[in-house]
C-alpha cells in the first residue's frame, strides 16, 4: 500500500473517531440544544487537536516501522502527487460548503453553537471525503479526461 | 466508474524480455513506486511523458514499443 493511501486510511479513522467522541461528549449530557459555549467549546478544540496529534503520531510510527523494515513505500511519485491533489480538491469543496453554511447561519443570527458545529462538520467531511477520494483513486485508478 | 486510459503498454512483456526484470527493479530504475508500475501495467494510470520515456529507456526500447495509443477515430 502506498504511503499516501495509508495516510488516507489513518485520516478517515482518526477524523471519524474524533467526531464520534465529540458528539458523544456533547450529546451525552442530555441538555437541550443549543448548548452554551462552556459546554461544547473545549470538546471541539480538544477533539480537533487530539485528532491532529494522533494522526501525526500514527504517521511517525508507520514511517519508523517502514524504516526498520527497509520498506520504500514512503517514497512519493507523480501518481501519488496527482491523487493527493484530486483528493485535496474534493476536501476543499466541503470547507467552502461549510463556510457558506456558517455564513448563512450567521446572517440568520443562529446560535454560535450551530455555526461552530457547521464549521466543525465541514472540517470532518473535508478530511474524511477527501481521504476516501484518494483511497478510491488508488483502488480504481485515475480518471482520464 | 473511472474511464480507463486508451494508452496501452507492453511493459509486462518487455520486463520479461529484459531478463525477467521485476516491477520493483523497474520502479527503482525509473524512480517511481512499485505501486505506480503496477497501476501503469494494469492501465489504471497513464504516466507523464517523462516517466513514459524513462520506462522505455529502462527497458531498452523506444517509447512507441512500450506504449501505444489508437489512431484518431480508431477504438482502443
Amino acid at each position: 500500500m502506498a504511503s499516501e493511501e495509508r495516510s488516507s486510511w489513518v485520516m478517515v479513522v482518526v477524523a471519524t473517531t474524533a467526531y464520534v467522541i465529540y458528539l458523544s461528549l456533547v450529546l451525552s449530557g442530555g441538555a437541550a440544544l443549543p448548548l452554551a459555549p462552556a459546554d461544547y467549546g473545549w470538546q471541539v478544540l480538544w477533539t480537533i487537536l487530539g485528532a491532529i496529534v494522533v494522526a501525526v503520531l500514527a504517521e511517525i510510527g508507520l514511517a519508523i516501522v517502514d524504516g526498520v523494515r527497509g520498506d520504500k513505500t514512503g517514497r512519493r511519485d507523480e501518481r501519488d502527487r496527482r491523487i493527493h491533489q484530486l483528493g485535496e480538491y474534493t476536501g476543499q469543496a466541503f470547507i467552502v460548503i461549510g463556510a457558506l453554511a456558517a455564513l448563512i447561519l450567521a446572517i440568520l443570527e443562529a446560535d454560535a453553537f450551530w455555526i461552530a458545529n457547521a464549521v466543525y462538520l465541514a472540517f470532518v467531511l473535508s478530511a474524511v471525503l477527501g481521504s476516501i477520494t484518494k483511497i478510491a483513486l488508488y483502488r480504481g485508478g485515475l480518471p482520464t479526461w | 466508474m473511472v474511464k480507463p486510459t486508451r494508452v496501452t503498454n507492453s511493459i509486462r512483456t518487455l520486463r520479461f524480455l529484459a531478463g525477467e526484470m521485476t516491477q520493483a527493479e523497474l520502479a527503482e530504475k525509473v524512480g517511481v513506486t512499485r505501486q505506480t508500475i503496477i497501476a501503469i501495467e494494469q492501465s489504471k494510470y497513464s504516466p507523464s511523458l517523462e516517466v513514459a520515456f524513462q520506462i522505455a529507456a529502462s527497458l531498452g526500447v523506444r517509447l512507441d514499443e512500450a506504449f501505444t495509443y489508437p489512431a484518431i477515430g480508431e477504438k482502443a
